[in-house]
């Protein structure tokens, strides 16, 4: 543990003198501070910050990671040739990486929010969500990027197949739904679609974020079907079962493929 | 010999204010030598006034046909007892004004209301307190009467065992102002009604509609507020409405509706709110429309189009943070958009006039998808979707191309 705690440290001090890590923050900080100032309305800015959530923050995650991973290599392979166990030393690369990651989302988006406290007296819930959802976001993209950039050796393979799996989460993936959903329209899909969705974690994280006004507000069989799975107590408590499930199922694999891997 | 005249045109006349004044009064109360109602109005002669002192009268239906006034002094409560109607009125210049009365019974072969005008004329109907009522105020084939200031409230859960608040049939002339309705089935009811108004009324929770508004020509409605109605507000089959200030809220549902307008034409709606609804205005058969300077926000839809509905004009409306701004079945377009403040316009104003330069076309691609494929929700706002429907923003191919407001507003209009 107390090994842990040490590389989690010396990796937040890595972390947060790195120019990339601070552009990142300062991106956040700007585009938020631009968005609560030009438009003013407080759901819109819900709504653009979730676009955010969905978009920006898993990309950097996965990149950040993949590039980490690869970057340092060779201190990696230095660390392991002291006595210290591999698990403890993936764990604390990870988390170091996690915690500083969120940690600038966090900062990016609370700042501004911050300064303009009295446009979201009531939209704090909403704001919560998309921060949980962000942080979530942000876990689950870098355990898949240090899955990835472990399982190949190949840079560039690596990196390809990284960029390739946030665009098949953002973009591939509800196309394929769209598509299989405009297929078999005349039959009710209705729960089946919200089967299908639960796999990916970035439509998990939006349609949590979009229940809370949108969806409401139109009523239909369908999002009353939804409402009534995701829209409640239960449906945040699933919501975020499955984000759990996401985050960590690719940072098992990874310590897995960590642990047999020759270096 | 004019002198002569003179005076006795004045005496008469004279005469005339002193019958006025002669006018009876009668009081009724438990410690007064009339105790019913009914025995006060059958031995009231016309133009008399009638006090009523406080406490529980149950005298099954009492029926007014002459022309007096019914006063309740600190509201004495008039029951129905579950099975009978309380007044009903057939008569002309008949006042009611100070009564709570509850529990008109309910029924399914009579409409048992509170207080029945039936062909009446003059009468007017105010402050008095009606709960838990079968049908609130029931006017069918009247003229020339007032219902104000009364606060209708119910308690049903079912369509079936309940009736409307203000129910009126085959009226002319009636002015229904400042009433408080909920918890009925409609909360106001028109059909057949020439003529008339409904102004600053409030109707809200009604299990069907707020305000239900059939065959009615040249009526008008304005300031009322509906609220948290089952089925929004339902106005069809009519010409020459005129629906301005009125407030439409929070109507949810597959089937709500802030304002349903089905077969309109020639009307105006001008100056209305409309805020979070699942659908703020539908037209279906709606020709001649104009709506203007009405603000649309955070509704589903904003407006709802059908194919058939034609030359309508909807210029200068505010639509700010719906989800769909404007939805049609359509690939046409006969009506006209136009100066219209839209929030998610992205074009530019190059020559400062206020107004951008690029047409504005409100409807997305996604609405035109859902309409038809209603599981595909659940892709609201994702980020293929928003790819999607920029696409289709340089090219049509599914939206109506020439639905489109060329001239949209930069700024919010202030309405």
């Amino acid at each position: 543990m107390k090994v842990l705690s040490k590389i989690v440290k010396y990796q937040l001090q890595d972390a947060f003198r790195s120019r990339w890590l601070a552009a990142y923050t300062l991106f956040l900080i700007v585009f938020s501070y631009g968005l609560i100032s030009l438009t003013g309305d407080s759901s819109k800015v819900v709504l653009s910050l979730m676009n955010l959530v969905i978009t920006i923050v898993p990309l950097i995650s996965i990149v950040f990671g993949t590039v980490y991973i690869y970057n340092s290599r060779d201190y990696i392979v230095f660390m392991l040739s002291q006595p210290i166990d591999r698990k403890i030393l993936f764990l604390g690369v990870y988390l170091g990486m996690c915690i500083s990651l969120a940690a600038a989302f966090i900062t990016g988006i609370i700042l501004p929010i911050l300064f303009y406290a009295n446009y979201f007296v009531n939209n704090l819930a909403d704001i919560f969500i998309v921060l949980i959802s962000g942080i979530f976001e942000t876990i689950i993209f870098i355990g898949l990027s240090f899955y990835i950039a472990i399982k190949n050796d190949n840079k560039l393979k690596g990196f390809g197949i990284s960029i390739f799996c946030w665009l098949f989460f953002t973009v591939i993936f509800d196309g394929i739904l769209l598509m299989i959903l405009q297929q078999f329209q005349d039959y009710p899909l209705e729960k089946v679609s919200l089967l299908i969705i639960s796999i990916n974690p970035i439509d998990l994280a939006r349609i949590w974020i979009t229940l809370s006004y949108d969806i409401s507000s139109l009523m239909g069989y369908t999002s009353a079907v939804i409402k009534d799975i995701y829209g409640t107590g239960w449906g945040s408590f699933i919501t975020i079962l499955l984000l759990t499930v996401w985050a960590l199922w690719p940072l098992l694999l990874g310590l897995r493929n960590f642990n047999r891997k020759d270096m | 010999m004019n002198k002569i005249f003179e005076s006795i045109l004045v005496f008469s006349l004279l005469g005339l204010f002193l019958t006025d004044y002669n006018c009876a009064s009668i009081t009724v109360g438990k410690n007064r030598a009339v105790t019913k109602i009914k025995d006060a109005v059958s031995s009231a002669l016309p133009g008399d006034t009638i006090f009523v002192e406080s406490g529980l009268y149950a005298e099954g239906n009492i029926i007014i046909r002459k022309p007096i006034y019914l006063i309740g002094l600190n509201f004495p409560e008039v029951s129905g007892e579950g099975n009978n109607e309380i007044f009903t009125i057939k008569g002309k210049n008949i006042t009611i004004t100070g009564f709570k009365l509850s529990n008109a019974g309910i029924s399914f072969i009579d409409d048992n209301a509170a207080i029945k005008l039936d062909s009446s004329n003059h009468c007017s109907v105010y402050g008095n307190v009606l709960t838990n009522n079968f049908f609130g105020i029931y006017l069918a084939r009247s003229t020339d009467c007032v219902i104000k200031n009364n606060t209708i409230e119910a308690f049903h859960s079912k369509e079936s065992f309940s009736g409307n608040g203000i129910h009126v049939w085959y009226s002319k002339n009636i002015l229904i102002e400042s009433n408080t309705i909920s918890g009925h089935r409609d909360g106001i009811y028109f059909e057949f009604v020439e003529s008339s108004n409904i102004k600053r009324n409030v109707s809200f929770n009604n299990l069907r509609y707020g305000l239900h508004f059939m065959f009615s020509d040249s009526c008008s409605y304005s300031g009322n507020a509906f609220y948290n109605n089952n089925a929004g507000v339902a106005v069809m089959y009519t010409k020459n409405v005129d629906m301005h200030n009125n407030t439409f809220e929070k109507n949810y549902g597959g089937a709500a509706y802030g304002i349903l307008l089905k077969e309109i034409s020639d009307s105006k709606i001008h100056k209305n709110t409309f805020a979070n609804n699942s659908s703020a205005l539908y037209l279906e058969g709606c020709n001649r429309l104009e709506i203007k300077n009405n603000n649309f926000t955070g509704n589903g839809r904003a407006i709802r189009l059908m194919a058939n509905s034609m030359d309508n004009k909807i210029i200068g409306n505010n639509f700010i943070g719906n989800t769909f701004d404007v939805t049609t079945n359509s690939l046409q377009n006969f009506n006209l958009f136009e100066s219209n403040y839209w929030s998610d316009y992205s074009g530019y104003d190059l020559n400062k006039d206020n107004y951008g330069d690029i047409p504005h076309r409100p409807v997305k691609l996604f609405s035109t998808v859902i309409e038809k494929n209603k599981p595909a929700l659940i892709l609201m706002r994702s980020f293929f979707v928003e790819i999607l429907e920029l696409a289709e923003k340089i090219f049509p191919s599914i939206t109506p191309e020439f639905l489109a407001d060329s001239k949209p507003s930069m700024r919010k209009i202030s309405n």
